[in-house]
């Protein structure tokens, strides 16, 4: 785990909703909203959710199991065109321990009477987080910790 | 490791609960078609649909041994499922999913209260 290296991805998401994109754009820019939506992960407590949205503005979110390891976002708003797209940066850290700096383009199309969504995470990783070292190998393994990202936002 | 094409593919392929289950049971060794089959409550023709869903994405291969084909993990795909980055992305994946739970809530409590205003 003292192992220095750093991974570099990007990931595209697309979605489609069946709203106009003010509506979708709301649900970033309401802090209410956002709660709803963002940082609910099941069994975990928030200790933090502030949300300044602006250009400039910062948002701080804070949680984690109880009595388990701390998650803190630190994100960056540095464009902000209502409606069309939010770009932000953040650094996720695990206790004290930065594990990632992304950078995310979020970008909202009418499309009918709907919304299509386009988002981008362009992201450095920093020192095998995950811990390859620790890891055990098997599939169950991999089931768990996948299902357990899928789930850990419900 | 990081061919996105790929885990795109393992993504559709896992994002359904009876293709997650045949994963699961593979994962504790190769069964035959009809094994896989078994404790599923569908037609075997729905089932081999979910098995080539599983082989486009390389998470699984099947091989045919005489008159039983027999299915197994592939575990280098598996492993590139573990990494970081595709946990990074299951996370979005699962707030686009809430978020989208969340417009349709409103949508619809917005619909009731027209309805009410009537």
């Amino acid at each position: 785990m003292s192992q220095r290296n750093s991974q570099h991805d990007t990931f595209t998401i697309e979605r489609r909703y069946r709203v106009a994109p003010a509506r979708v754009f709301d649900a970033f820019a309401d802090p209410a909203k956002k709660d709803r939506w963002f940082g609910c992960v099941e069994g975990w407590v928030v200790a933090e959710h502030t949300l300044d949205f602006r250009v400039g503005g910062r948002e701080v979110w804070r949680g984690g199991p109880p009595g388990g390891t701390q998650h803190r976002n630190d994100t960056v708003y540095h464009d902000i065109v209502p409606n069309e797209r939010i770009v932000w940066s953040y650094t996720m850290r695990l206790g004290d321990r930065p594990i990632s700096v992304s950078l995310t383009t979020m970008e909202l199309h009418p499309d009918g009477s709907g919304t299509r969504m386009r988002f981008v995470e362009q992201g450095v990783y920093l020192d095998d987080y995950d811990g390859a070292a620790d890891r055990v190998r098997g599939t169950n393994d991999l089931l768990d910790s996948l299902d357990r990202a899928l789930r850990a936002e419900r | 490791m990081l061919n996105h094409p790929q885990l795109d593919l393992v993504f559709q392929a896992l994002a359904d609960p009876t293709r997650r289950d045949m994963v699961e049971r593979l994962g504790r060794g190769p069964q035959s078609v009809s094994e896989l089959a078994a404790p599923l409550d569908m037609s075997l023709p729905a089932v081999l649909q979910h098995l080539q869903v599983l082989e486009a994405s390389g998470l699984v291969s099947s091989e045919k041994t005489g008159r039983v084909r027999m299915c197994r993990i592939e575990p280098k795909v598996m492993e590139t499922a573990e990494s970081w980055f595709t946990k990074r992305r299951a996370v979005w994946e699962r707030r686009f999913d809430r978020l989208g739970e969340l417009l349709a809530e409103e949508t619809e409590s917005e619909r009731r209260t027209t309805r009410r205003k009537r």
